[in-house]
């Protein structure tokens, strides 16, 4: 009895707890970005340029609602890192190591400050240091400003800026081969010939301050020193990105776990309906005893109360030291430098009293049917309806099996109820499994397409102002290259009415072959020469248009022109919103000859290495990306970023289907121990009877399979849909490698429960079975 | 003391000490029930021969059950010897046991234990499949008299007669032994005399030694020898001498 009602809290606990655990843990991480943004000061507005002179930032000052303007140098360079045969470029930052507290201030993780005087001496970021095992005093040298400078780590640090790294123009960024170093300002003025002069700015604002009017201003004030468009947090790569996960693994955290908890209360219903069920008898009797309906009612409440409180008590003491782990192991992969932790106490109560009523709700009418039932009815086992044959029999099957073969057949058709709940339990059980596990499919699905069907160059490059056409024959005498492929892209606001989105616009060949754009169905998407966009469906529905609207294209770059193209396309795909259109046709709208951005390439393996060399000796590419290398980056990032949440997920799900299959086994075993007893006593073996319970529980099991597997897609299909946010739309995909995990978690915590139930078995009481009447 | 010296002068006095199937000595049966221990058998020393029957008297609580559960291989004693034949019970485990039940014996109860998903038929054949030489269980229903209703589920035959197919279920596999714990006990009395005939036929017929544990003093006149317990020990061992069939039995 005991065993039955911890099993039956437990399922409830398992529920509450990855709710409470994910709440918790979203809160907490909330937070602790929060106090980070806050504590390093990272701006609001940002803006960059090509060159302003220093008393522009005074005129910043004073659009209305700025709080605090700091001006930078930021500039791009490659770098040679030693023992790395590929080149790597960098984001150089200035920072004044005398000044105090800094807008997006760098926290030092390691080492030092810079020095402002003598050898260079920068900061490196912690993604880059990480990738290469930087330590403070190693050395490497860049090209700045066409002179190759020696540069000396001093410190290993991080800013809110970069918690994630995007190199421009590149749609994945590699750790490896491009990080950030802050540098003193003197030394980089110095460099690239900047006295005087800054090319970014970033901004803080008041309270109250309109976004929307400070961006404006900024814009007209940096439009004649080359600006390419203020934007505000949400658009800043960085947290941009960090939003974005942190929203996903956010829906993941809510959508997972509340289906856990409906289906663990569901089953705290199944199954403690079951054992009011079985308990029948003892209550008839008690009703004969003289207890009235009230008492028999008010006695099953209290358990059912018992079991829930203890349940929420189980749950919430899990999710404390799991939310804990699970809010360090995610503010270490977000790098955020404190953590701050912070029980969901809304949520945790919202949670118990969420399953509270439910359980309640549905074992009400179990204890109402249980304490109406009439004194001493004697529990007689339903028995087999003989006029109408089963469905073993009319399959003609009957006759194969041995005695004990139908009566395990029997007993689960005969208690259609009983086997039904089971099965449902079961089911359910290896649904969560299903839930739990499928979103690797998708990650793999994505990745696959991305990585292999669209992207199929071998490396990509970027040029650093847009290269001219003589270019085209340049990258194709590099070495190894035997095909490339060129790319225009533009930054641009897009907008139609009051909806706008920022994004590269990226002008491709028609038939591009080494970079296609694919659509849901896996289709290259043409970029024909007209004059029109093709775009995504969510980027569609950002800027709520549909093919032949047209929106305004406002270039953030060169001569920022202000253009009405029409829609001509949109077409439905994964990735994140993106805006295309023919490359020639860019360049005219742009109205310019044909400069490039970048090249798709394709090498041959064996000269890569040689190619590499060749690269770190052209000042003209800014950038380089290995696909296979990038491929396997982002597999290792969003498989960090969802690992945790996933193997909680999936060892919770296991918990609730072990759960639900041990009170299964349990109420077999209560249910058949006095026919087993009976068959032991005419002196069946041990083995023999397990059999039968077995058997039941095998067909219970397999039964369930079918039933339970076209729910758990039904549950990741609403996951699925839960996933879709503003900027991303996930495909719905379960593999069959997910459908087996799932059912071998399933068959495997029904073996461990037969076998506990076996060693239940074998230590039946024969005597004392058989001495009560049944 | 007394009561013990009767008991192994009557078994010796019935002569046939040889070939005796059962051989209790000194049979101690102790319940620890926490502090206090039950004594429910003080060393009962009883033979049983082939093809006897025997009825076992007494009050409740005296042990009855205790000492028909340790001849049948349900449970062990505390202490003393049991032999069947020349199987010792006293230190088998609980495999033997099983072993011994599944060749030798065969266990009426009060509650029919019937299994309820098999029809009379079916829950006579679960035996004959372990046994190694069954009887057909239809002949084990006729024997009993439910030839006509062999493909009846329990639910829907009367006490009586689910008694009597659990009889037929008992000597399915043609025990030796048919032990009988109050097969009457749920039943009024004239169904009670129809499940006593079948069993008393099926001593006859089958020559299986046959003991039945009653309450009812009348239905030791069926038996070759009754055996009076109380509280824990044997008071006496009636031959009967004047035997008689069910039919004749005054309730
Ligand atoms: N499992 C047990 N644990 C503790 N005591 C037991 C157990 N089984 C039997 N006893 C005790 O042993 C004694 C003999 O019990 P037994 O069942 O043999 O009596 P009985 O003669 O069959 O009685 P009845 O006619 O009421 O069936 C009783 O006092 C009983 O309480
Ligand atoms: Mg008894």
């Amino acid at each position: 009895m005991w065993r039955q009602g911890l099993a039956i809290s437990i399922l409830l606990a398992c529920g509450v707890a990855t709710f409470v655990m994910s709440m918790s843990t979203m809160l907490s991480l909330k937070r602790s970005m929060n106090q980070y943004y806050s504590d390093s000061h990272f701006g609001d507005v940002f803006v960059s340029m090509t060159r302003a002179p220093s008393e522009l930032a005074n005129r910043m000052k004073e659009i209305p609602g700025v709080a605090r303007v700091e001006t930078r140098i930021v500039q791009n360079i490659i770098l040679d890192v030693p023992q790395m045969s590929e080149p790597a470029s960098c984001r150089l930052v200035s920072i004044n190591p005398e000044a105090g507290s800094s807008l997006n201030s760098v926290t030092l993780i390691r080492g030092r400050l810079p020095n402002p005087t003598g050898q260079v001496e920068v900061i490196a970021s912690e993604q880059f240091a990480d990738a290469h095992g930087f330590q403070p005093g190693d050395q490497l040298s860049a090209i700045m400003g066409g002179r190759k400078e020696r540069l000396r780590i001093v410190g290993i640090g991080m800013s809110p800026e970069f918690i994630y790294v995007t190199q421009p123009g590149l749609l994945l960024t590699d750790n490896r081969r491009y990080g950030v170093l802050w540098m003193p300002r003197r030394q980089l003025e110095a460099a690239f010939n900047m006295e005087g002069a800054f090319n970014d700015a970033v901004m803080t604002l008041r309270s109250r301050a309109s976004v929307k009017n400070v961006l404006f201003r900024a814009d007209q004030l940096t439009e004649r020193y080359g600006g390419v468009g203020a934007y505000d947090r949400s658009d800043q790569p960085s947290h941009h990105r960090l939003a974005d996960e942190m929203h996903q693994t956010g829906s993941m955290a809510f959508v997972t776990p509340s289906i856990f908890l409906a289906v663990a209360t569901f089953l705290f219903n199944l199954v403690f309906s079951r054992m009011v069920h079985q308990q029948q008898e003892q209550i008839a009797t008690l009703r004969a005893f003289g207890y009235r309906q009230r008492e028999i009612g008010m006695y099953y409440m209290k358990l059912v109360i018992t079991l829930i409180l203890l349940g929420s008590l189980i749950g919430f003491l899990l999710s404390l030291p799991m939310s804990w782990w699970m809010t360090n192991q995610y503010a270490r992969f977000f790098r955020f430098p404190t953590v701050l932790y912070e029980f969901a106490r809304t949520e945790a109560v919202l949670a118990s009293l969420i399953s509270f009523v439910a359980a309640f709700a549905g074992s009400f009418s179990s204890i109402r049917r249980a304490s109406r039932l009439p004194p001493a009815v004697s529990m007689r086992p339903e028995a087999p309806n003989a006029d109408r044959a089963s469905i073993v029999k009319r399959l003609g099957l009957e006759m194969y099996l041995s005695p004990i073969g139908r009566m395990i057949v029997r007993r689960l058709e005969t208690n259609k109820r009983s086997t039904a709940f089971s099965v449902l339990g079961m089911a359910m059980g290896l649904s969560v499994l299903v839930l739990g596990s499928f979103f690797q499919d998708t990650i793999n699905y994505v990745t696959e397409v991305q990585f292999e069907r669209t992207q199929r160059q071998d490396v990509m490059l970027t040029f650093y102002e847009t290269a001219s056409a003589q270019s085209q024959h340049d990258i194709l005498h590099l070495p190894g290259v035997t095909r490339a492929e060129y790319f225009r892209t533009v930054p641009v606001r897009l907008r139609q009415g009051s909806k706008e989105h920022r994004l590269e616009l990226m002008g491709l060949e028609e038939q591009a072959e080494l970079f296609r754009v694919l659509d849901d169905a896996e289709r290259q998407v043409p970029f024909p020469s007209i004059r029109a966009l093709t775009i995504s469906q969510k980027l569609a529905e950002i800027l709520d248009v549909v093919t032949g609207d047209k929106v305004t294209v406002e270039v953030l770059d060169g001569k920022r022109q202000r253009l009405t193209v029409p829609i001509a396309r949109v077409f439905p795909d994964y990735a994140t919103p993106g805006a295309y259109m023919n490359r020639h046709e860019l360049h005219l709208l742009m109205q310019e000859g044909e400069r490039l951005s970048g090249a798709f390439i394709e090498v041959d393996p064996r000269r890569l290495d040689e190619l590499y060399a060749q690269v770190k000796e052209t000042p003209a590419i800014a950038g380089i990306l290995d696909k296979n290398a990038a491929h396997k980056n982002f597999v290792k990032t969003v498989s960090e970023n969802t690992f945790v949440m996933r193997m909680v997920n999936y060892a919770f799900a296991s918990i609730i289907a072990f759960g639900v299959i041990y009170n299964c086994a349990l109420i077999t075993l209560a249910e058949r121990s006095r026919d087993l007893a009976t068959l032991r006593v005419m002196g069946f073996k041990r083995r023999e009877i397990s059999t039968v319970l077995l058997g039941e529980l095998a067909i219970i099991t397999l039964l369930s399979v079918p039933i339970g597997l076209p729910i758990g897609c039904g549950f990741a299909f609403v996951a699925t849909l839960a996933l879709d946010t503003e900027t991303h739309r996930f495909p719905f995909v379960v593999s069959r490698a997910t459908f087996a995990g799932a059912t071998t978690i399933l068959i495997s915590s029904a073996i461990v429960s037969s076998l506990v139930v076996r060693r239940m078995l074998d230590k039946l009481d024969l005597i004392a079975v058989l001495k009560v009447k049944e | 003391m007394t009561a013990r010296e009767t008991k192994i002068s009557t078994s010796i006095d019935s002569g046939v000490a040889f070939d005796r199937l059962f051989q209790a000595r000194g049979l101690t049966k102790v319940y620890r029930m926490g502090e206090v221990d039950v004594h429910a058998l003080r060393g009962v020393d009883i033979d049983l021969f082939p093809g006897e029957f025997i009825v076992i008297l007494g009050p409740s609580g005296s042990g009855k059950s205790t000492l028909l559960n340790i001849l049948g291989g349900l449970d062990v004693p505390t202490e003393g010897q049991v032999k069947y034949s020349d199987h010792d019970l006293t230190n088998a485990d609980e495999e033997e046991l099983t072993q011994y039940r599944r060749e030798h014996v065969g266990f009426v109860f009060q509650f029919y234990n019937l299994i309820a998903g098999l029809t009379a038929i079916e829950n006579v054949a679960l035996v004959a499949d372990i046994a190694p030489d069954p009887l057909d269980p239809e002949e084990a229903l006729r024997l009993v008299g439910l030839a006509d209703r062999q493909n009846h589920y329990p639910s829907q035959l009367s006490g009586g007669e689910q008694q009597r197919v659990a009889i037929a279920r008992a000597i399915g596999k043609r025990p030796d032994v048919l032990l009988c714990d109050e097969p009457t006990g749920a039943l009024d009395v004239k169904t009670g005399i129809v499940v006593l005939d079948a069993i008393a036929r099926i001593n006859q017929e089958l020559g299986t030694l046959t003991a039945v544990i009653t309450h009812n003093a009348s239905i030791a006149d069926l038996a070759d020898r009754v055996v009076y317990l109380s509280d824990g020990c044997i008071v006496e061992i009636k031959q009967n001498t004047n035997k008689k069939t069910a039919a004749d039995l005054v309730w």
